[in-house]
């Protein structure tokens, strides 16, 4: 039952024979994801909240929204953030503590990955220009940690934001009042990003895996897209890739974008 | 007492909705939910393990060690990730709470780790992660006297009700409100707090409705640990 801290390198010849052959130890095709399944409104003092589960991975995504300064470079825009914590709650390998790594890559992808793509309209958020603006809180929680919470993540932040209401403000009193919502959606763009990441394990390029996969995949790269339209990128960890590998892993993700797009607009329904 | 009016009309003696449920957390060694009302906590344990760092192993018994979280979403208004000093002392408060009902004798130099995580808020969510954290143990196997219950009883005024939601919390007709989150196990108590203004009498009465409430939450529990073995 309680999952396991390593992976064994006998594992990682095994898994490498599988790929090899087109296969995984779970039956699916290198590229295939696991079954996604999203919840929204999982919390209701959130302005909107998802949680995704992608096989055995569950992750939960929270959206609080503030009234502050805007900053001098963009006082017209309001402002976003995205924070993540990998509990220990979610895997034996967190620990209780101050973030480390791997959680705060987590957040500055994420929050890369919505900043550049301009999904969020700040400047539909701005209430008076270099005055005030809101501020969009994305936070993002494990709940389960079976591999590729990023991924898992990346779409739990476009569920929560897609059906997020944003709180009522008194102008007069400049007070948000909280817990008393508009009808009006967040403003969001119709291009949806989705952060999809490529791992490379041995010769091979595969999409969403376990944290077995995880465990062996030796470099993966981020890459936050819509529609085709790159915007954002991270290659993590150690090992290189040739420059082929990076043009498959932008060609696996591209194809994977649509069946994930399809998903996330079904179930959200 | 009968005449008193709760703002969402339960009866004095009337626990929100109370629901759990045992094994949600997949990678963990046990785990539960527990839901009263709208609050919502999600517990996990990890362990028995060895302790780490070496100098906090105890030679004598296995170490209990509780970390009680809320998510920042959880409630109205925003709260910054990580820990506090209101979360620092409900996870102290979450281990003594517990402990007594554990016996971890035969766990030298290990430590048993329960995380506790507060999905959605309204009032009495150190009750909520008490008893969601009792059911993980039991859940993960850990040796223990008895599961450990906990309920909020306030007093209103002048009239006590059992568990408070945040709508009561923030009453403010006469007297106010007075909040006195208890614990108990096998009929005795492991936690108490209290904050408000209530006199020894009518707090000794509320003692007899804390011990009516934890036995119904007790029956919540077993109900959940049988589902979970079926």
């Amino acid at each position: 039952m309680a999952s396991k801290m390593t992976t064994s390198k006998i594992t990682k010849e095994r898994v490498e024979k599988y790929l090899a052959e087109g296969k995984r130890f779970d039956g699916r095709k290198l590229e295939e994801f696991r079954d996604l399944k999203i919840e929204t409104g999982i919390s209701e003092n959130a302005e909107g909240s998802a949680k995704v589960t992608l096989g055995n991975t569950e992750v939960i995504v929270g959206i609080k929204m503030n009234v502050g300064t805007p900053y001098p470079d963009s006082a017209d825009s309001g402002n976003m953030m995205v924070t993540a914590e990998l509990l220990p709650l979610s895997s034996p390998r967190y620990e209780s503590g101050p973030p480390k790594f791997p959680a705060i890559e987590l957040g500055r992808v994420l929050d890369r990955a919505i900043r550049e793509s301009k999904f969020i309209d700040l400047k539909k958020l701005c209430i008076v220009e270099g005055e005030k603006v809101w501020t969009v809180f994305i936070d993002v929680y494990s709940l389960n940690d079976d591999g590729n919470l990023l991924d898992a993540a990346g779409i739990g932040i476009v569920a929560a934001l897609k059906t997020a209401k944003i709180p009522k403000y008194d102008s007069e009193k400049e007070k948000v009042l909280f817990g008393d919502w508009t009808d009006e959606n967040v403003p969001l763009s119709t291009e949806v990003p989705l952060s999809l990441t490529a791992h490379k394990i041995g010769e091979y390029l595969i999409l969403d895996p376990t944290k077995e996969e995880e465990d062996l995949c030796e470099t993966r790269v981020t890459i936050g897209s819509a529609k085709g339209s790159i915007s954002s990128m991270q290659k993590g960890n150690l090992e290189s890739l040739k420059i082929e590998e990076m043009e498959k892993a932008i060609d696996l993700v591209d194809n994977a974008y649509g069946g994930i797009f399809k998903k996330i607009e079904e179930q959200l329904k | 007492m009968a005449e008193f009016k709760r703002p969402d009309g339960r009866k004095v003696t009337e626990m929100r909705e109370t629901s759990a449920k045992v094994g949600v957390i997949k990678n963990a060694d046990g785990s539960a939910m527990f839901q009263t009302g709208k609050t919502i906590a999600i517990a996990a344990v990890y362990g028995p393990k060895k302790m780490h760092p070496q100098h906090s192993q105890n030679p004598a018994k296995g170490t209990l060690r509780c970390n009680y979280n809320m998510m920042s979403f959880s409630v109205t208004d925003r709260i910054r990730p990580g820990p506090s000093r209101r979360s620092t002392e409900i996870s102290k408060i979450t281990e003594w709470a517990l402990e007594p009902a554990l016996d971890l004798e035969k766990y030298p130099n290990m430590v048993v780790d329960v995380h506790i995580s507060i999905l959605q808020a309204d009032a009495g969510t150190r009750c909520a992660g008490i008893n969601a954290a009792s059911l993980a143990l039991a859940h993960a196997g850990i040796p223990m006297r008895d599961l450990v219950t906990s309920i909020s009883i306030g007093k209103l005024d002048k009239t006590l009700v059992v568990d408070l939601d945040k709508k009561e919390e923030d009453f403010e007709e006469g007297e106010g409100p007075t909040d006195i989150p208890i614990s108990m196990t096998g009929g005795k108590i492991t936690h108490l707090q209290l904050d408000g203004k209530i006199n020894g009498a009518q707090l000794k009465e509320g003692l007899k409705m804390a011990k009516d409430a934890c036995d119904e939450i007790y029956e919540i529990q077993k109900k959940a640990l049988k589902e979970a073995t079926q």
